[in-house]
Order: C-alpha cells, then sequence, then structure tokens
C-alpha cells in the first residue's frame, strides 16, 4: 500500500475508530487497531482498579480502631496483597503504557499503527488471562504473602494461592513484556517522515524509556516467579533455606524487577506531565533535551540501586553504602525533570485547566515523594524507618500522588481525542482538587505515623496513633469519591457530551492534527513533520 | 500471499516491505534481549549457589552424562549452521533446498530433545532429580540436589525453548516448501533462525556450566 492513499478511507465519519472496522463487541474483541486495543485496556484497568482500591477501602476501615475488630489478622493480610497484586500488576504497570501509550504513540510520531497489531491484541488477552487468575485466587481465599511474596513464607509457610496469584502476574508480564518491544519497534521504525528523534514528544520518549525497562526487568520477575512455583510445586530448592537454598537470592530477584517496576509506573507518568505541561502554560517545554535524556538516565540508575529495599534483610554494609549512594544518585536525573518543569511555568500565563491541576498536583506530590525516598536511601534513616508506615507513605505518594494524578490528567485531556466528546470542566476540577486534598489527608498522617513507629501490614496497632489513622481514613473517603466522579462526569460526556473537534485545546502535536475520534488508520495523509514538538504560538 | 510481489505480504501500517523487515528484525533482537535477561536470572543463580558449594557442584557435575552432553552440543551447533545455510539457499532462491534443510534442523531439534530425555530418565533411575525421586547420600549431597535443581531448572527451560523452535522451524519448512518465501521475501525464516541461535548460544553457556564442571574438577 502507499504511503499517503487509504482507499475507502477518503473522509472519516463522526464516530471514527469507533464505529470503522465494525459496532459489534466481536469487531472490538478481534481489532488490530491500536486505538481500540487502548480502550479495550482502560476498560480492563478501570476495572482492577476499583477493584484495588475496594481492598484499600477495606483496609482503612479495619485502621479507623487500634483493635482491628472489623477483619481478622489473616483477613486482613490477604486483603493488603490483594490491593498490591491488583494495583501494581493489574493497574500502575500497564496503566499509561497500555492505554495512553498505545493510543498516542502511533498519532504522536504519525503512524498508521504499531508496528505488530495482532501482537498487540494478543497482549490485551494476555493480561486479561492474568487477571483471571488472580481474581480467580481471590475467590477461592486469597493470598496472605503480600505483593512482595518473600521466601520462604511464600515457598514453604503460605497454605494459600500462591501458585494462582504468580501464575497471574507471569502471564501479565508477558503481556507488559510484549508491550514494550511493540512501543520501541514503532517509534524506532514507524516515524512520520521529518519527525526526527528530537521533534519527539516528550510523552514518546518516556514511553521509550519505559518499554526498555519492561524489556529488560520483567523477565527477571518472570523466571523468579517461575522459581517459586517449581519450589511449591516440584521442590526446587534454589530459595529454600533447608535444601541450601538462600532466600535473600529470591530478594535480590524481586527488587531487581521490581524496583525498575517503580520507573516503570513513573516514567510514562513523567512524559504526560510534560505533554500537559506545555499546553497549560501555552509554551515550550524548558530543557527538553535534558527532559529526555533525563529519563533514560532515571531508567539506566534504576537499575542498580535494588539492593535499597534489603537493608536490612542482613546484606553486606559495603553493598548497602554502594546502593544507597546510587539511590541518591537516582534524584539528581529527577531533580532536573522537576526543575524544568518549574523552570517551564516561570513566566508562563498558566490555564488552570482539569488536566492542569492534576499535572500540578503531580509536580508537588512527586517531589514530596522523591525527597522522603532520599530519607529512605540514607542507609542509617532507613534501618529505623523499614516496615513502617513512612514507607507505605513514601511510594503512595509516588504512586498514586505521582503515577494515578498523571494518569487522571492524561485521560482527561485526551478524552475529546479519544471519544470525540467534551467533559465538564467546572465538575472535573472539582474532582481534581478533591483528589489532592483526599490524597494529602491519606497519605500525609502515614508520614507521620512512620517515623513515630507505626508498623506496616499489621490489622491492629497502638490506641495512641488511631488520631491519625482516623484523619487518614477520613483522606481515604474524600479520595474514594474523587476517583468515582470521573465515571459518572466521563461516562455521561461519553453518551450525552459536546462534540469535541480535532483540538479542543488548541495544542501542538500531530494527535490534534487529525479529527477527533481519528479515523480507522490515523490520518487522511500520512503528516510530513517541520518543527519540534511544542510550537506553541499564542 | 504470492512470493515474486513482496509488496503484497506488507501489511497496511507499514510503508514498503524493507520497513516491515527491519520492524520484524529489530522485533526479534529487543525479545532476544529479553531472553537474555529471563535465563540471566538462572545462571546467576546457579554462580550463586556454585559459590556456596564449589564441591558439591563438581561432584553433581560428574553424575551428569558427559558424552550425552556433548552429543547433545554438536547436535544444536550443527543444527544451527543449516538454519544459517537454509538461510542463504532462500536469498540464493533454491526454495526446495532450503525447505529441505529447515526440515532437518527442526529434526536436529527433535533428536536433541530425545536425547535429553533420555537423560533424564537415566537420571530418573539414579535417584538424581530432586522433589521426585533423590536418592543420593554423603556429605555433599544437599548440594548435590541443589545442582540438580539448577539442571533441572536451566534445562527445562531450555528444552522448552528448543521444543518452540523445533516448531517454528517445522512450520517455516512447510512454508518455504509451499513456495511461500523467495529471495524477495523470506523475513519470517531469517526470524527463525535468529530464534534458533538464541536457543544454540544458550546452550552454549550451559554445557560448560553443567557438563564440563565435573570434568575439570
Amino acid at each position: 500500500m502507499n504511503a499517503t492513499t487509504f482507499p475507502g478511507h477518503a473522509e472519516a465519519t463522526d464516530g471514527g475508530y469507533l464505529v470503522e472496522g465494525g459496532r459489534t463487541l466481536w469487531s472490538w474483541l478481534t481489532t488490530h487497531d491500536h486505538k481500540r486495543i487502548a480502550v479495550l485496556y482502560t476498560i480492563a484497568i478501570t476495572l482492577f482498579f476499583f477493584l484495588g482500591g475496594a481492598a484499600a477501602t477495606l483496609m482503612r476501615l479495619t485502621l479507623v480502631h487500634p483493635d482491628g475488630r472489623l477483619m481478622s489478622a489473616e483477613n486482613y493480610n490477604k486483603t493488603f496483597t490483594f490491593h498490591g497484586v491488583v494495583m501494581v500488576w493489574f493497574f500502575l504497570i500497564p496503566s499509561i503504557p497500555s492505554t495512553m501509550g498505545n493510543f498516542l504513540v502511533p498519532l504522536m510520531i504519525g503512524a498508521r499503527d504499531v508496528a505488530f497489531p495482532r501482537l498487540n491484541l494478543f497482549s490485551w488477552y494476555l493480561y486479561m488471562i492474568g487477571g483471571l487468575f488472580t481474581v480467580a485466587a481471590l475467590l477461592l481465599g486469597g493470598v496472605d504473602t503480600g505483593w512482595t511474596f518473600y521466601t520462604p513464607f511464600s515457598t514453604m509457610f503460605s497454605n494459600s494461592n500462591v501458585i494462582l496469584v504468580v501464575v497471574g502476574v507471569f502471564v501479565t508480564g508477558f503481556s507488559t513484556i510484549l508491550t514494550g518491544m511493540n512501543l520501541i519497534v514503532t517509534t524506532h521504525m514507524m516515524r512520520a517522515p521529518g519527525m526526527y528523534w528530537y521533534r519527539l514528544p516528550l510523552f514518546v520518549w518516556a514511553m521509550y524509556a519505559t518499554s526498555v525497562v519492561m524489556m529488560l526487568a520483567t523477565p527477571v520477575l518472570a523466571m523468579t516467579l517461575s522459581l517459586i512455583g517449581l519450589e511449591r510445586l516440584a521442590g526446587v530448592g534454589i530459595f529454600d533455606p533447608a535444601l541450601g537454598g538462600d532466600p535473600i537470592l529470591f530478594q535480590h530477584f524481586f527488587w531487581f524487577y521490581s524496583h525498575p517496576a517503580v520507573y516503570i509506573m513513573i516514567l510514562p507518568a513523567m512524559g504526560v506531565v510534560s505533554e500537559l505541561i506545555c499546553n497549560g502554560v501555552r509554551g515550550k517545554i524548558f530543557g527538553y533535551k535534558f527532559m529526555a535524556w533525563s529519563l533514560f538516565a532515571i531508567a539506566f540508575i534504576g537499575f542498580l540501586v535494588w539492593g535499597h529495599h534489603m537493608f536490612v534483610a542482613g546484606q553486606s554494609m559495603y553493598a548497602s553504602i554502594v546502593f544507597s549512594i546510587l539511590s541518591f544518585a537516582v534524584a539528581v536525573p529527577s531533580a532536573i525533570k522537576v526543575f524544568n518543569w518549574l523552570a517551564t511555568l516561570h513566566k508562563g500565563s498558566i490555564v488552570f485547566h482539569a488536566p492542569m491541576i492534576y499535572t500540578l498536583g503531580f509536580i508537588g506530590l512527586f517531589t514530596l515523594g522523591g525527597m522522603t525516598g532520599l530519607f529512605l536511601a540514607a542507609v542509617a534513616l532507613d534501618v529505623n524507618l523499614t516496615d513502617t508506615y513512612f514507607v507505605v507513605a513514601h511510594f503512595h505518594y509516588i504512586m498514586v500522588g505521582g503515577s494515578v494524578m498523571a494518569y487522571l490528567g492524561g485521560i482527561h485531556y485526551w478524552w475529546p481525542k479519544a471519544t470525540g466528546r467534551l467533559y465538564s470542566e467546572g465538575v472535573a476540577k472539582i474532582a481534581a482538587w478533591m483528589m489532592f486534598v483526599g490524597f494529602n489527608l491519606t497519605f500525609f498522617p502515614q508520614y507521620v505515623l512512620g517515623y513515630e513507629g507505626m508498623p506496616r501490614r499489621y490489622h491492629q496497632y497502638l490506641p495512641r496513633y488511631q488520631d491519625l489513622n482516623i484523619l487518614s481514613s477520613l483522606g481515604a473517603a474524600i479520595l474514594a469519591v474523587s476517583y468515582l466522579m470521573p465515571l459518572f462526569y466521563l461516562g455521561y460526556s461519553l453518551f450525552r457530551g459536546k462534540p469535541a473537534h480535532a483540538n479542543p485545546w488548541r495544542a501542538t502535536g500531530l494527535e490534534w492534527t487529525t479529527s477527533s475520534p481519528p479515523p480507522e488508520h490515523n490520518f487522511h495523509e500520512t503528516p510530513v513533520v517541520t518543527t519540534g514538538p511544542y510550537e506553541y504560538r499564542d | 500471499m504470492n512470493a515474486t510481489l513482496p509488496e503484497a505480504a506488507v501489511q497496511q501500517q507499514f510503508d514498503d516491505a524493507s520497513q516491515q523487515k527491519e520492524a520484524a528484525m529489530l522485533g526479534m533482537w529487543a525479545f532476544i534481549a529479553t531472553e537474555v535477561l529471563f535465563f540471566g536470572v538462572l545462571f546467576a543463580a546457579y554462580v550463586v549457589c556454585r559459590w556456596r558449594f564449589p564441591l558439591a557442584f563438581v561432584e553433581g557435575s560428574a553424575h551428569t552424562d558427559f558424552a550425552m552432553g556433548t552429543a547433545e552440543t554438536a547436535i544444536l551447533l550443527t543444527s544451527g549452521c543449516l538454519a544459517a545455510i537454509a538461510l542463504r539457499q532462500i536469498q540464493l532462491d533454491c526454495a526446495r533446498q532450503s525447505a529441505i534443510l529447515l526440515m532437518i534442523t527442526s529434526a536436529l531439534g527433535v533428536a536433541f530433545l530425545v536425547l535429553h530425555g533420555m537423560e533424564y530418565h537415566d537420571e530418573f533411575e539414579e535417584g538424581l532429580i530432586p522433589g521426585i525421586r533423590y536418592t543420593q547420600t554423603g556429605p555433599d549431597a544437599r548440594g548435590v540436589e541443589l545442582f540438580f535443581s539448577l539442571y533441572y531448572v536451566i534445562t527445562g527451560f531450555h528444552s522448552l525453548h528448543v521444543l518452540i523452535g523445533v516448531v517454528l522451524l517445522l512450520v517455516m519448512a512447510i512454508r518455504t516448501w509451499r513456495g511461500t518465501f523467495s529471495s524477495a521475501y523470506y523475513t519470517p525464516i531469517e526470524i527463525t533462525g535468529l530464534y534458533w541461535s538464541l536457543v544454540d548460544i544458550v546452550w552454549i553457556f550451559v554445557y560448560p556450566a553443567i557438563y564440563l564442571v565435573g570434568s575439570a574438577g
């Protein structure tokens, strides 16, 4: 087929890709269109987000009272395990890459689709199969190991459905790997004429850096979880001290994946925020090349810091010192990003639309989460704070305050593009503010609780911690409302929203040059790129 | 698909055949990087365990069938060579020869799996399979057991990859025989060959780590 002609797609209909290619459920379940696959992911991910959220709600309800009367210790263990497994592997890791990454990368680089559309659909099915295993494990009684599956508890002592969950995460891991591979090849091979690397939107750079981490870290998790399964089923003793194996080796392997996995969650969020902030200040990003390469610096150094999860695990002191220094080093490229976002805001005429409120919320919460990460990177302080609520607060500031804020910001920003409908900006702003307030009310008290010594992962606690726990649970209630609100006003917009034209945000970028929603193969003519990504002219 | 018209085989998302080919090749290389990390975990575990039990690993290795392992190595490397020649033949438009070579490559893969199965059988008889039938005693018995745990996981995952390769090669042989490929379009053969090389290279590291350690000690 020639590059510029599309027989049969001379004019997009109003529904764009949403109706072209079929209106039946079957046409959606067998689609190769990256935009439809992104929609499939969004629906599934939203479902898992509310499943994980329900588990969090149960935990916060239990923790209102110090005697843990609402849930037994065992059920509490299963609840936080389910919350962790679902939120990490079925929401956070695929959240931005599989939805916005899938939807936007081909549009942003001027391609008709991703490089391997069938593989793309296959990854969605892998994700769903993995999810089914995990939900099955819940229905059959749950798992009590924590999302970290630490040995020897997970291999020798736990009587719960470890195998089912491990298989679920293993299968979903391959969905992540294939998505990463698809995005890397797409970015390399499918760019439109004139779309040089330094003209790529930072979101594409972020997706590329994320994909590299996905491809190199996830196989390590896959093999490690296989070894857990084999240890439970066949008595393979690599992590079993009774057989001469080494349980600490499991922690090394697990965190070799799971620390980079944190960057799988935050790098895409940084990409989204870079797009949104340029629209919000209607100007160029400050220090484009630094923004692009700092993503890779974070991805690279992120592979070398896993030992900071193991300061109290009996690791050599000298190893801990090296891991500590390297962990501080990650702060440098992260700080470059924060300072460049601030410099982008400097002297800009800032538009406070809902995506921008999420963006500014991201920057503040990410900074706070990152700064407390430095506390935890310091060996002496970390020994004191390990397994307290301080750690819980720290990573929720990054993952919820950072990634989820950016995810919701992105969903709002590209909503008119994906659906062809406008949403109600006023109520969206209220939800964004509520999320910021609710989030801080939920998790800031947990910093204090952790600093005062309240340990994580218990359903009971000392009565003197009750006040702050009640505050945290109240915040969680506000947070829950702010998460539920978009379901309603975005759902309303889907059916009754005003039609959006091609570029409702007056934004730059190729995705805004095609109609909303885009036609099946994105562009009627392959675009030719002549400028950088953020040429705002007003 | 018509082999004489490579443009017909270009999927809609690509501009031309060369873009499609480069994309497929890059995808395969990226996948190989993933596989390296996948097996990397097992080699890292091997290093850690051997460092803990150096003598037991030598003893465990002495229990493996050196002759069989060497024969498997020879078979796999020969098959790798034949896969490379098969690619060359299709580039020269000798589709029939290419198909036969691919078929032989696949058969050698099967031979490798059969030999491995025989090895597993012998080890079962000797009581060397941890968790299923392990009857070794002596001061290093536990370390030897760990060695055999690793041996089964490493060779098991490798054999799984061989099995996938055998199926892929078979499909390629049939498609080549039917005339799907020509010097104008042979990307799937090249990609299958790349995958088969990965299977070879992993084995090149497995062979000394499992079979040669015992003879050296």
